[in-house]
């Protein structure tokens, strides 16, 4: 039990996927202009990256190990995460509308976001069990959106601010990224 | 005709150079530029893939459905990331290692998905090709350019590209500027990039 805290605690802060192991940064900057979309984005990404890094794991220890084709790896983990991404969808739009409008825009986006395909790489890179893979993917996504609502709230207040006209935008948010990394930098040698 | 396609290779260079211009495909300039070495071997892994998905790409835009298309792009790219994969594990093992997760990434960067809709789906070989090289040369360049201000200040050192030597740039008194090549320092620099090619403009 001790270990799976650890665990929980390492993947939220210590190895935070956003600012720590740069995944996912393409979203990150995209929706962290209003905090109701980076919301939306942060449940997507917890919602699927669960489903993708349990069924990724038994992909690759049923499907793939077995018959000796691991060279295949990126091309199955990315079919599976694509069609899992429009399965999700087409199921929540017809039992579960409400979550659909919400979830809706952002469900499409999460097939290219790199932390859903970098979290299930990792899954396997370090060889977690099947309970430490879900953890590890549950945990991951929360840091993520951890990371992203905290820096929306940032960038909002950031819109108040004068910003020198070549800093503006995107620029400015890369040097407030940098500091909230740092600020994630000194959870580093906690676990 | 030919005129058309130069200028689809030379806007890759300047005007449209990723990441700047095309703010897409962010998480492997951050996280491998921390030596020259990795920042070049990346930019050129990718353009390999880019250049050929997008010949592919264009090839079959005739005969790819409509509604499929985005799943079918991505089949073609991840073909060509598996391909960089197997040579990289074959002839540049060492780097392979270092890049670690990066290289299966390549097949979720936007860049090249970014690329394959925007451009190879409408336009003929010869174009996509241009495009491609363009777009993946432009890539590697800015890789190598954040890289070279990394690792020169940040460890005081530069390595040579395929023969992995460090090579000290300042004298033993040096004390390496640490921030620059942890996970801060990146997103740093790489904002600050983007303000200086903001202010350079447009041409």
């Amino acid at each position: 039990m001790g270990d799976y805290i650890l665990l929980a605690v390492s993947c939220i802060f210590v190895n935070n996927i956003l600012l720590i192991q740069y995944l996912g940064n393409c979203p990150f900057l995209g929706v962290s202009k209003k905090m109701e979309t980076a919301t939306g984005m942060a449940m997507a990404v917890v919602f699927v990256l669960v489903l993708a890094g349990a069924i990724t794991w038994v992909v690759n220890h049923l499907l793939l190990k077995p018959f000796g084709v691991e060279y295949l790896r990126t091309l199955a983990f990315i079919l599976v995460i694509a069609s899992l991404v429009q399965f999700v969808e087409l199921f929540l739009k017809k039992s579960i509308p409400a979550l659909y409008a919400g979830l809706g825009i952002f469900l499409p986006l999460i097939t290219t976001n790199c932390a859903v395909m970098g979290v299930c790489l990792i899954n396997i890179k370090e060889e977690y069990s099947f309970m430490q893979a879900l953890i590890a993917s549950l945990t991951y996504a929360i840091g993520f959106g951890l990371a992203l609502i905290l820096f929306a709230g940032v960038r909002e207040r950031i819109l108040l601010a004068r910003v020198p006209k070549p800093l503006q935008d995107t620029s400015i948010g890369l040097v407030g990224a940098g500091m909230m990394s740092l600020a994630f930098f000194a959870f580093k040698g906690m676990v | 005709m030919a005129k058309t396609v130069v200028q689809e290779f030379t806007k890759g260079l300047w005007a449209e150079i990723p990441p700047f211009r095309l703010v897409l495909g962010l998480c492997p300039v951050l996280a491998v530029t921390k030596t020259v070495e990795n920042g070049v071997g990346m930019g050129i892994a990718t353009t390999f893939v880019l250049v050929c998905s997008n010949i592919l790409i264009s090839l079959l835009r005739n005969v790819i459905p409509k509604n499929v298309r985005i799943a079918c792009f991505i089949v073609v790219i991840a073909t060509f990331v598996i391909v960089v994969e197997l040579v990289m594990q074959a002839f540049a093992y060492p780097l392979f290692l270092k890049l670690g997760i990066f290289i299966p990434l390549i097949v979720v960067n936007c860049i090249v998905l970014g690329r394959a809709e925007a451009f190879a789906a409408k336009n003929g070989v010869v174009s996509s090709f241009a495009d491609g090289l363009g777009i993946g040369i432009g890539f590697t360049l800015s890789l190598t350019a954040l890289s070279i201000f990394r690792e020169v200040l940040g460890s005081g050192t530069f390595t040579i590209p395929i023969s992995s030597v460090s090579v000290p740039v300042f004298g033993p008194s040096f004390q390496p500027f640490n921030f620059l090549v942890e996970a801060p320092g990146a997103f740093v620099c790489l904002g600050l990039m983007l303000c200086v090619m903001n202010m350079l403009g447009k041409k």
